[in-house]
């Protein structure tokens, strides 16, 4: 990757940072303003841009705006692992308590892979993400007595901008829907956060390498999971698991997992640092590293 | 008048090794400490019985299996400690105060105390209302709710309750919100 294009991340990243802070600054000194929401239970912003973990959406509507109130985040996401690069970053609004949109764009970059594969170093697949998200039933956080999570049905419509690139290494689409439904439930006497999402999809790892394949095009229930443990108010440890297809005759794709903290050093500020291992990753063997994301509501 | 003898008795007997240097606790004090007794419990008693929504589930639940709960809180003495910073959090924050300022504080931080009592296991009685009645003229959301429970954590978080005793109790209370939550 050129120099020139690390310059202007940095300078997005330092701009997310100092906004955070003036906001964190700004809350602080007027109180909690109306965000109703308690800490932490509106997730954080999963990597497609919806609320959840960091790889998988939960139940919940993100924000902190309760049932009368409108709640909005923005996340930046960077993870870096062995071989590659993503970027991610969006926005998303929860209304009421209810309805979640959000947008978010993926990039993804190959590195030094993309030489050895002629596409050139730093060769960068983009795909930009439309979510929508709706809670059906339950409360995940205040139903204490009761054993039902709280569930939605959410969809994200992904759009790569590499057809080409896409087409010559099997994939039938370069866009894409995923479907899934979540259900979500705080075990507050447990202090224990469990999440358990099925989605059914056709893309290829995420839908960076597009959607349907050679090996397979029908789309395929596939299985997330989270575990929070909450330490304390405003810091929680956990881990997820991400199943994903396995469509692509040129290279196989493993299952994903995480194990994070989250921290919200102010209600309206979280940073999420994780170890992430994506497995492979076309001609990359177990690829791992750093998952670090930065939300900031309002 | 037999009552208020066998109280007065009990209290001459209390402030036993006292009594005994200054005997000289007039009948009129102690007929003054009586009868503020006899009104607090009148007042309870007429809070709960009069005012009652029989519909409500019972506010305060006793689960025995909580007493170690009860403990990490300082036993009812911790309690009535953290309702004074809890209720001073309450008036000072400015999405909670507007419901707090007007109302008897003296009186819902003893009923608090009681009701968390009770529920983890204590020995104590809860002479309040049930949680429809006593939210009734008040127009709470779900919002207020939730800021009711910050300000009650980070008020937990400064009497060292530790974090998963706190959350026991939480779970607990957290359900009263198809009560409280009004609007």
């Amino acid at each position: 990757m050129s120099a020139s294009n690390k310059t202007p991340r940095r300078r997005l990243l330092a701009a997310a940072l100092m906004a955070a802070t003036g906001l964190a600054q700004a809350q602080d000194g007027a109180g909690a303003g109306t965000s109703g929401k308690l800490l932490l239970t509106g997730g954080v912003s999963q990597v497609e841009g919806a609320a959840g973990g960091g790889l998988t959406p939960w139940a919940v509507i993100g924000g902190y705006g309760t049932r009368d109130q409108i709640g909005a985040n923005a996340f930046y996401t960077k993870v870096n692992v062995d071989d590659y690069a993503l970027d991610s970053y969006g926005v998303l609004v929860g209304f009421y308590d209810r309805v979640e949109l959000s947008v978010s764009r993926q990039k993804f970059d190959t590195e030094a892979v993309g030489g050895a594969l002629g596409l050139g170093n730093g060769f960068t697949f983009t795909q930009d993400t439309i979510g929508v998200k709706v809670k059906v039933a339950g409360d995940a956080v205040l139903e204490q007595d009761s054993w039902l999570p709280q569930i939605a049905v959410g969809a994200q419509y992904k759009k790569n901008d590499q057809p080409g690139v896409l087409a010559f290494v099997g994939a039938r689409d370069d866009s894409g829907v995923d479907y899934y439904v979540s259900a979500t439930k705080l075990y507050l006497a447990q202090s224990l956060l469990l999440n358990g999402t099925v989605r059914f999809t056709k893309a290829n790892q995420f839908g960076i390498l597009g959607f349907g394949g050679d090996r397979n095009d029908d789309y395929e229930a596939q299985f997330e999971a989270s575990a929070a443990y909450l330490l304390s108010r405003n810091l929680a440890i956990g881990a997820e698991y991400r199943t994903k297809p396995d469509n692509l005759g040129i290279a196989t794709e493993d299952d994903a997992w995480d194990v994070f903290v989250a921290w919200a050093p102010y209600k309206n500020v979280s940073l999420t640092v994780a170890y992430v291992d994506l497995g492979n990753i076309v001609i990359r063997d177990e690829q791992r590293g750093v998952y670090a994301s930065l939300q900031v509501g309002f | 008048m037999k009552t208020l003898l066998s109280i007065s008795f009990a209290l001459l007997l209390a402030a036993g090794p006292l009594a005994a240097q200054e005997s000289t606790v007039s009948a009129e004090e102690q007929a003054l400490l009586d009868e503020e007794a006899r009104l607090d419990a009148e007042e309870a008693a007429a809070d709960t019985a009069a005012l009652n929504d029989p519909t409500a589930p019972n506010p305060a639940p006793a689960h025995p299996e909580l007493r170690p709960v009860l403990d990490e809180f300082g036993g009812e003495a911790g309690l009535t400690a953290l309702m004074d910073t809890f209720m001073a959090g309450l008036v000072a924050d400015p999405r909670t105060g507007p419901f707090f300022a007007n109302s008897d504080q003296v009186r819902v931080k003893r009923q608090l105390v009681e009701q968390f009592c009770v529920i983890l296991g204590g020995d104590c009685t809860y002479t309040g209302r049930d949680m429809k009645s006593s939210h009734r003229d008040l127009q709470i959301g779900r919002g207020d709710f939730n800021a009711l429970v910050e300000v009650l954590q980070v008020a937990m978080n400064q009497h060292d309750v530790p974090f998963s005793a706190q959350n026991k109790l939480l779970a607990k209370l957290a359900p009263m919100h198809r009560e409280i939550v009004n609007r």
